[in-house]
C-alpha cells in the first residue's frame, strides 16, 4: 500500500503535469491566436461607409470627380498610378516598369500583362488609350480632362480638331508612349479616380454607369441607390492571393448621428468622425482602440481678395501678416476643432516633400500684430467682410471665434453665410473680400502652388489674386528642372514665401479620423483622402459578425 | 362620381403647371450651380474649361425663357431630362427610388392609422379618464417631437441598447429594416390623427342625432359603430388623406438619416448639389401624389357620406 505521503506527492505530480500542459496548450493557443491575427484571413464581408452625401453620383468614374464616388470606384477600377500611402509616394498601378527620356517628356509604359477586365478580357494599351481620349470627349464635361490635357495632343481632341491624342502611342499590346507637354510627374495626374482605365466593349453600353466593369479588385454585384453598393471578389485581380475578403459593401450614411449608432452597434466596419464623435470615441477605451488618424493634404485658410474688388487693407502685406499674428489659432483648435486638426504652419501640409520642417506658425502676438497694423496705416483697424459656410471646422463656428480676437486689434469682421455649393462660385468670381474655406493641397505640391502662380487665373484657383515676382521665379525654375532633389528645394523656398507673403490666414491641416472595428485589418492612413481605401489590402478577422 | 373626377382633374393641371413654374423659377435665381458645387466641400478642384463645357452640355448658359420652354415641352411628354449628377434619366433615378419610398409611406400610415385612431377614439368615449390623459400626452409629444431625434432615440433604444433591430439601411427590402423609419415617420401624423379621431368623436358624440339613437334605447355600442364612427370618419379621412399625401415630401429627414434609398434622399442630395433636373422630377413626383391622394379623399367623401355633392 503506498503511505498517504506517496499518494499526496502523485497528486501533486499529477496536477503540476496537468498545469504544465494547460499551460503549454494555453500559450499555443495565444500563438495560434497572434499568428491569425497576422495573417490575412481569406473570405468574410467588409462593410465601408460613404459619408459625403446621401447617394452616390456616379458609378462611371469618369464622370465624377466626387470624394464620395471615389470610396466605390477605388476598388472596381484602376489607373495608371496610385498613391502610395506607406511610402507617401507614386506608384505604378498598371504598368510594371517606366522609362522617361532625356527631355524628361516621354514616358514609355511597360503594362502589366496580367490585368484583367471583369468581363474576363486582358487590359491592352488600346484600353489607355481608350479611356483617355474618352476623358478628352469635347461634347461631355469629364471632370478627368484637367489631368489628360497634360498629354501632348488632347486639347486637339478636346476642341475637335482631332479624333486621336497624338502624344499616346501604341508599340504594342503592353508597351505604351506618352508624350507630355510640361516636365512634371505624369503621376501625379493619372492616379486621379477620375483617369481610371476602363473596356471600350463596357463603357459604350448605355447603362455603364448602373452597371460599372473595371479592372479593380472586386467586380460590381448591386448597387441600391441611396443605400449601398456590393461588390464581389475578383478572382483574376493581378495581385496574388488579394483580394482577402469574398464581399464589400459601401454603405450610404450620410448623417454622423445615425453612423455612430450603426458604429457601436457593429453594423459598419468604419466611420469616419467629426470633431464632437472623435472627442467621445478618444475617451472611450473600447472605441480609442480602433482609431486611424492622418494629417490629410487640405489647408483650412481665409483667403484674401488681393485683387482689386477686395479689402483695400489686405494688399499690405504688413495687414495680412498682423491678421496672422492677432489669432490664437492653437486655441481654437484645442477647444472648438476639439484637437481634429494640426495646426498650419504655411500653404503645404506636413506630408509634402517641400514643407520646411524647420519653419514655426505664426505666433498668437496681438501687440505685434498691432504694430504691424499702425505701420500700414490702420491704427484704428478697419472693417471687411468675411464670407463663410456653416462648415463646423472651417465655417461659421470659427469665424465666431476669431472675431473677438481680431476686435482685439480694431479689426471688425462682418460675416457673410453662404452655402458651400456658393463658396467655390463667389471664389471664382472674385465677389469677396475675404472667404474661409478648405483647399486641396496635395500630393502634388507644383500644382498646388500654382493656385498662387500671378498668371493662373481667379477661375482656375488663384483665388487671392496673389502675384509676386519672386514666388513665380522660383515656380517657374521648378517647372522647368528636371532635378527632382532640386525641385523639392525651389518649391520649398517658394512655400516660404508663402508664408512671409501670408496671402491667407493659415489655419490647420485637417486631421482625417477612421474609426474601425478590432476585426478589421489592414486599413491605411491614407492623406490624399482617408475613406478612399486598398480594398485589396483589407480583410476582416473571424470575430467579424458580418455575414 | 365621373363629373367629380372630371372636375378634379381640371383643377390639377393648372397647379401642377404653377408648381413646374415655381419650382424652376426658384433654382434659377438660387446662387450656385451644380457644377460650382461639385467643390465638394474643398475636396475636388474643377477645371474651368470642364466647367464651361459642363455649363454648355446642360445648358445652363440658355437665356432663361427658352430653358423654361424647353422644359415644359419636355415635361409634357413625360421627359424630365438627365440629371446632372449621374447623366441618367430623371424618370430612371426616379423609378429606382419610387417602390422604397411608396412602402416607408405606406409603413408609416399604417402605423399612424392603427395607433392614431385607436388612440383618438378611446380617448373620446372616455374623456377625462387616464387612457385619454395617457393618450393626449402622446399626441401632444408626437407632434412636437423632431423627426431627426425621434428617429436617433428609436435607434438608440431598439437598435443599440435592445438590440432588436437593424438601425439603418434598407437589408433585402424586408420588414425588419422598415420598422424603425416607418414609426419616425408616422408618428407625427399619428398624433395629429389622435387628436383629430377625439375631437371628431367627442363631436359627434354630443350631437342630436346620437342623443336621439340613444333615446331610441340603441345600445351603446350600437351608436357608436353605426352613428358615431361613421360620422366622424369624415374628418379623419380628411387628415389621413393630407397627411399622407405629404409624407414623401416630410420623408426626407427619415430617409437621410436611415439611409433609407427612397425619393426624399433623392431629393436632398439633388437639393445640396444644385441638380436641377432631379430637383424639378422629386417635387413634380411629391406633388403629383399630394394631389392625386387628395382627389381620392374627395371621391372618399363622396362614397362614406351621401350628403355630400361637388357643384350643387
Amino acid at each position: 500500500m503506498p503511505s498517504d505521503r506517496f499518494v499526496q506527492g502523485e497528486m501533486l505530480m499529477r496536477i503540476l503535469v496537468w498545469s504544465a500542459v494547460a499551460a503549454f496548450a494555453l500559450m499555443g493557443a495565444g500563438v495560434a491566436d497572434a499568428q491569425q491575427a497576422q495573417t490575412p484571413r481569406k473570405g468574410g464581408v467588409i462593410r465601408m461607409t460613404a459619408p459625403y452625401a446621401a447617394s452616390f453620383g456616379s458609378l462611371d468614374p469618369q464622370a465624377t470627380p466626387r470624394a464620395q464616388d471615389d470610396i466605390v470606384n477605388k476598388a472596381i477600377h484602376r489607373t495608371l498610378y496610385n498613391w502610395d500611402t506607406a511610402n507617401s509616394k507614386l506608384v505604378l498601378e498598371l504598368a510594371k516598369s517606366v522609362s522617361v527620356s532625356d527631355d524628361g517628356l516621354v514616358y514609355t509604359y511597360k503594362l502589366r500583362d496580367d490585368a484583367y477586365f471583369h468581363n474576363g478580357r486582358k487590359m491592352t494599351a488600346d484600353d489607355i488609350i481608350y479611356s483617355y481620349t474618352r476623358i478628352m470627349d469635347g461634347k461631355k464635361g469629364y471632370p478627368g480632362a484637367r489631368y489628360i490635357r497634360l498629354i501632348k495632343g488632347a486639347t486637339d481632341v478636346e476642341k475637335g480638331t482631332a479624333k486621336e491624342i497624338s502624344g499616346l502611342r501604341k508599340i504594342d499590346d503592353y508597351t505604351l508612349e506618352i508624350t507630355i507637354t510640361d516636365r512634371v510627374d505624369p503621376g501625379y495626374y493619372l492616379f486621379s479616380g477620375s483617369t481610371a482605365i476602363l473596356p471600350k466593349e463596357e463603357a459604350e453600353k448605355p447603362d455603364f454607369a448602373s452597371h460599372p466593369v473595371g479592372l479593380g479588385p472586386f467586380k460590381f454585384k448591386e448597387h441600391i441607390p441611396g443605400s449601398r453598393v456590393v461588390m464581389e471578389r475578383f478572382d483574376k485581380f493581378y495581385k496574388p492571393g488579394k483580394p482577402y475578403a469574398d464581399r464589400l459593401e459601401v454603405l450610404i450614411m450620410a448623417e454622423a448621428a445615425a453612423r455612430d449608432v450603426a458604429f457601436r452597434n457593429k453594423e459598419i466596419d468604419t466611420s469616419i468622425l467629426g470633431p464632437a464623435q472623435y472627442v467621445a470615441y478618444r475617451a472611450d477605451p473600447q472605441l480609442a482602440k480602433g482609431i486611424l488618424e492622418v494629417p490629410e493634404m487640405f489647408t483650412r485658410s481665409i483667403q484674401f481678395n488681393l485683387a482689386d474688388g477686395g479689402a483695400k487693407p489686405f494688399k499690405d502685406k504688413r495687414v495680412r501678416q498682423a491678421f496672422n499674428l492677432a489669432i490664437d489659432s492653437d486655441l481654437i483648435i484645442k477647444r472648438l476643432v476639439k484637437d481634429k486638426a494640426y495646426r498650419a504652419v504655411s500653404w503645404l501640409p506636413p506630408s509634402s516633400a517641400s514643407f520646411d520642417k524647420t519653419m514655426k506658425p505664426y505666433a498668437h502676438d496681438p501687440e505685434k500684430a498691432k504694430k504691424l497694423l499702425a505701420e500700414a496705416g490702420y491704427p484704428n483697424g478697419f472693417e471687411f467682410e468675411l464670407t463663410t459656410s456653416q462648415n463646423e471646422s472651417w465655417g461659421m463656428p470659427i469665424v465666431e471665434a476669431i472675431m473677438p480676437m481680431l476686435a482685439k486689434v480694431g479689426i471688425k469682421i462682418k460675416p457673410k453665410l453662404v452655402e458651400v455649393t456658393v463658396l467655390t462660385e463667389i471664389a471664382m468670381k472674385g465677389e469677396h473680400q475675404a472667404y474661409i474655406g478648405s483647399s486641396l493641397t496635395g500630393p502634388d505640391s507644383l500644382a498646388t502652388l500654382r493656385c498662387y502662380y500671378s498668371k493662373t487665373p481667379r477661375t482656375a484657383c488663384n483665388y487671392t489674386g496673389f502675384s509676386s515676382p519672386a514666388f513665380d521665379k522660383l515656380l517657374d525654375e521648378a517647372g522647368q528642372t528636371g532635378d527632382m532633389a532640386k525641385r523639392t528645394d525651389l518649391l520649398k523656398q517658394a512655400n516660404n514665401v508663402l508664408y512671409d507673403e501670408a496671402p491667407v490666414w493659415f489655419f490647420n491641416y485637417n486631421k482625417a479620423v477612421l474609426a474601425h472595428q478590432p476585426w478589421i485589418h489592414g486599413l491605411q492612413a491614407n492623406p490624399t483622402e482617408i475613406t478612399h481605401q486598398y480594398p485589396e489590402d483589407i480583410w476582416v478577422d473571424a470575430t467579424s459578425p458580418a455575414k | 362620381m365621373l363629373l367629380v373626377l372630371a372636375r378634379r382633374l381640371a383643377n390639377v393641371v393648372p397647379t401642377l403647371v404653377a408648381v413646374i413654374a415655381l419650382v424652376f423659377l426658384l433654382f434659377s435665381v438660387l446662387p450656385g450651380s451644380f457644377i460650382s458645387g461639385m467643390g465638394e466641400d474643398g475636396r475636388t478642384t474643377i477645371d474651368p474649361a470642364v466647367m464651361e463645357r459642363m455649363r454648355k452640355e446642360m445648358g445652363l448658359d440658355d437665356p432663361l425663357p427658352e430653358r423654361f420652354a424647353k422644359y415644359i415641352a419636355h415635361t409634357a411628354v413625360g421627359d424630365l431630362g438627365k440629371s446632372f449628377r449621374t447623366r441618367e434619366p430623371v424618370t430612371y433615378l426616379i423609378g429606382q427610388r419610387i417602390w422604397p419610398s411608396l412602402k416607408l409611406m405606406f409603413a408609416a400610415m399604417a402605423f399612424a392609422i392603427v395607433v392614431g385612431v385607436t388612440l383618438g377614439f378611446l380617448a373620446a368615449l372616455r374623456p377625462g379618464s387616464l387612457v385619454d390623459t395617457v393618450s393626449m400626452v402622446a399626441a401632444i409629444s408626437g407632434l412636437s417631437l423632431s423627426q431627426f431625434w425621434f428617429g436617433l432615440m428609436l435607434m438608440y433604444l431598439f437598435a443599440l441598447t435592445l438590440q432588436w433591430l437593424p438601425s439603418f439601411g434598407y437589408g433585402d427590402g424586408g420588414i425588419m429594416h422598415l420598422i424603425l423609419p416607418a414609426i419616425a415617420l408616422g408618428v407625427g401624423p399619428m398624433a395629429l390623427l389622435a387628436r383629430t379621431t377625439r375631437a371628431a368623436v367627442l363631436d359627434v358624440l354630443n350631437a342630436d342625432f346620437v342623443r336621439t339613437a340613444r333615446s331610441k334605447g340603441m345600445s351603446e355600442r350600437r351608436v357608436v359603430e353605426w352613428h358615431v364612427l361613421r360620422n366622424a370618419l369624415v374628418l379623419v379621412i380628411t387628415i389621413i388623406g393630407l397627411q399622407f399625401g405629404s409624407l414623401m415630401g416630410q420623408a426626407v429627414v427619415v430617409e437621410k438619416l436611415f439611409a433609407w434609398p427612397g425619393v426624399g434622399s433623392l431629393l436632398i442630395d439633388s437639393v445640396f448639389q444644385r441638380d436641377m433636373p432631379a430637383v424639378q422630377g422629386c417635387i413634380l413626383l411629391i406633388v403629383l401624389f399630394f394631389l392625386a391622394i387628395n382627389t381620392l379623399v374627395d371621391i372618399a367623401y363622396v362614397a362614406i357620406d351621401p350628403r355630400i355633392r361637388y357643384g350643387r
